[in-house]
């Protein structure tokens, strides 16, 4: 009878337990009566989910995502005075500022209906929960739609794609954790395209071998974006200093490869994985890690994680598979066709180096990248900034860090420079007004840079002097993704020598690329002396040897 | 007349020969990592550098084991009585032919002038080279902290230079026994040859 109950209990234990284990969720979302139903509104598929997740809501509206900007009063260059910061007033140099173009803008906001400066940042029905959690493939939002995805079926004349309506009930039934596809929608397509913006995240992220990222390949750790970027409550780790100022909430490599990573196993092997942290991180069992060795090269290797990120030696190259813009010249739009339509031109490789609409590009692919000292600080140019434009390029962002100090290692950067709008008078960037309906004032519909300006700087609640030049400007990208194995990261040579990568790297001494030339100068004439000395003295012994003999 | 001397004996040769060898190695090595040229690879060079240190280390050790134990080492005291005729010698003396300031025995191996060079080389340049040698190495290995390894290389760097340029100056010394060759010859047989003049 014992025997019968235990075996009972167990069982009953068991039932609830298994299903969990194995799906990673613990809730079947096809079975909730509350998504049983028709929705017309992305709002009240939001609802809905609300209902459940009744924290979610409060923990989203605190998110970056969410808000696009933070408050801090640690930026560089103004310590101690709270600014909020982020892609709703940080300047860059690609389509420059988020005022005022907001619709086409926020079709990557998690949220519906960001139009412009009047959205309503505390209404919890206006977050899109199914961008990120979706699970279908099916969803997408409408290019220029605020954020909503089609309500009909509607064409976007910038790509000349189709976008239909979502079947919003058969997409809430099936949800779950962030895949590739669902963070890769809007990071791997930044500024406009695939690859544009980041230089190392773009959709070769999406399903890529080994050789393109050693943790994300299929063929290597497969690992999905948010096992790295984790998320507390809402909240997803991981910092990108084209917008971000602070030295807090970074990932590190360091979490899974300890700070001794050529010579320790990584913490994970350390335990089950999946009993400590909830899932296998590794889901790709034939992927096995070469061993950490300790040796004396590897001890050297883990001394240069004081000074030297993971990234600047295992990211050999940015933009290895997909060209990624590094020059955007604004000033050269304008150009149209026979057909009155914006002149395109393509490179050899069919990608656009010229966009009557945008300017002129400079496109790279298996790029260099060039190396900084970066501590986790950096300043932004926000909008409204008066700019220094007398020595150009102007930095939209510049990142701290020294040789020496604790927190700074070199890290590889994708530098974006281009020429954009600036107000001599009021010396700011100009934030112009691009994309909106004829008379507007945007510039790809009214083709004018005075009206855009106009309407653009009006938006942001700044003034506007009526003359607007060009400036040539400058952004620092750290590349932190497309990571590469021992392999294929880089060899010693590539910094340690005369004219290496680090060439131009301000720092204490690297050897073989640093020496004192007056040493060498004067070592050489001691050693060459040395050596014609011997030779005149030799050369006299022997002619007065002969003479006497 | 010249007479055949037993004048180094077998530890003495093998050490002159092996750290002459690790020096010679070192300085290949030790200049690819200084960035003068690209041979084995920085890697490869850093470890065979580190390799042969350690070694040239462990034979200074026996060597000065040998100095002690056998006397040796008195070799070096400076003798500067003469030292001014030594350099007269090489100077002016070599060229017509006038014989040896100082007469070469087993007791007195060195002139004034080596005396004085050796003993620099002994307590000055193989230390400095030692220690350097040793603090970039264990800042590269992490446990020294040194903000930078700038000085120490400097120094490590200047060394290698003397080295080369003493090198150089001592292949051509040995050339100025009786033969061209007899002093060479002695440091692989042990048998130097010396004249004795007319004695």
């Amino acid at each position: 009878m014992k025997k019968l109950l235990y075996l009972f209990l167990s069982v009953a234990v068991l039932i609830p337990v298994f299903p969990a284990a194995l799906n990673a969720g613990d809730a079947d979302h096809s079975r909730f009566p509350e998504l049983q139903r028709k929705f017309t509104r992305p709002e009240d598929v939001t609802r809905a989910c609300l209902k459940c997740h009744n924290l979610a809501g409060k923990q989203i509206m605190k998110t970056s995502h969410w808000l696009w900007s933070r408050k801090s009063d640690k930026m560089p260059g103004r310590k101690g005075t709270m600014v909020e910061a982020g892609k709703k007033n940080i300047i860059n140099n690609f389509c420059i500022a988020l005022t005022s173009n907001e619709p086409r803008c926020t079709s990557c906001h998690i949220g519906y209906g960001w139009k412009d400066g009047t959205f309503d940042f505390t209404d919890e029905s206006k977050i899109d929960c199914l961008v990120c959690h979706e699970q279908t493939g099916t969803y997408r939002k409408f290019p220029a739609g605020a954020g909503y995805p089609a309500d009909v079926r509607k064409l976007f004349p910038g790509n000349n794609k189709w976008y239909d309506p979502p079947d919003y009930a058969a997409v809430s039934r099936k949800v779950g954790k962030p895949k590739r596809s669902n963070c890769g929608q809007c990071h791997f397509y930044g500024g406009g395209g695939d690859a544009v913006k980041h230089g190392a995240l773009d959709s070769s992220l999406g399903t890529p071998t080994r050789e393109v990222d050693i943790h994300m390949g299929s063929d290597g750790g497969n690992m999905v974006c948010v096992d790295c970027h984790v998320a507390d409550k809402h909240d997803i780790k991981g910092q990108l200093y084209s917008v971000s100022s602070d030295n807090q909430d970074r990932l590190n490599c360091e979490r899974c490869h300890t700070i001794r990573p050529h010579t320790q196993k990584l913490f994970i092997d350390d335990y089950e994985a999946k009993e400590e942290m909830g899932y296998d991180i590794f889901k790709n069992k034939l992927y096995k890690r070469k061993k950490p060795e300790d040796t004396f090269i590897h001890r050297i290797l883990d001394k240069h994680f004081d000074r030297i990120s993971c990234q600047a030696c295992h990211i050999n190259r940015f933009s290895t598979q997909k060209p990624t813009k590094v020059w955007w010249d604004w000033s050269k739009a304008g150009e149209k066709n026979d057909q009155g339509k914006p002149r395109k031109i393509m490179d050899k490789n069919g990608h656009v180096v010229y966009d009557g609409m945008k300017g002129e590009f400079r496109l790279v692919k298996n790029a260099i990248p060039d190396y900084l000292w970066f501590n986790g600080e950096a300043s932004h140019v926000l909008v409204g900034d008066v700019i220094d434009a007398t020595s150009q390029p102007v930095a939209i962002n510049e990142v701290e860090g020294i040789c020496g100090s604790e927190k700074s290692k070199v890290w590889p950067f994708k530098v974006m420079r281009g020429k954009q709008p600036y107000d001599p008078v009021s010396k700011m960037f100009i934030v112009p007004k691009l994309f909106g309906p004829k008379g507007s004032g945007a510039y790809w519909a009214d083709w004018d840079w005075d009206k855009s300006a106009a309407a653009g700087m009006k938006a942001a609640g700044l003034n506007y002097s009526g003359k607007y030049e060009w400036v040539e400007s400058v952004m620092y990208w750290p590349i932190t993704h497309l990571v590469r194995d021992r392999d294929n990261a880089l060899t010693c040579n590539d910094c340690h020598s005369r004219n290496s990568r680090l060439a131009g790297l301000e720092a204490c001494w690297i050897p073989a690329r640093d020496r004192s030339l007056v040493l060498d100068v004067l070592g050489m004439i001691l050693f060459f002396g040395s050596i014609a000395g011997v030779f005149v003295h030799g050369l006299i012994r022997y002619k007065s040897g002969k003479k006497e003999g | 007349m010249i007479k055949k001397i037993y004048m180094y004996k077998k530890f003495e040769r093998f050490w002159h020969w092996t750290q002459a060898l690790l020096i010679f190695f070192l300085a290949l090595t030790g200049f690819e990592v200084h960035g003068s040229f690209v041979l084995f690879g920085f890697e490869k060079a850093v470890i065979l550098h580190m390799y042969t240190g350690f070694t040239l280390i462990i034979l200074i050790a026996f060597a000065i084991f040998w100095h002690f134990t056998t006397g040796e080492w008195r070799q070096y005291i400076p003798a500067n009585e003469k030292l001014r005729d030594q350099v007269r010698f090489y100077l002016v003396g070599i060229f017509r032919n006038e014989p040896h300031p100082v007469e070469k025995t087993v007791e007195v191996k060195l002139n004034p002038l080596q005396r004085l060079t050796y003993l620099g080389f002994k307590v000055v340049v193989i230390p400095v080279m030692v220690v350097t040698g040793l603090v970039y190495y264990y800042v590269a290995h992490g446990d020294i902290h040194l903000h930078t390894v700038k000085w120490i290389a400097i120094l490590h760097t200047l060394g290698a230079f003397v080295l080369l340029s003493f090198a150089v100056i001592h292949v051509y010394m040995t050339t100025t026994g009786p033969k061209l060759t007899s002093h060479i010859k002695a440091m692989f047989t042990g048998y130097d040859e010396i004249d004795v003049g007319d004695k």
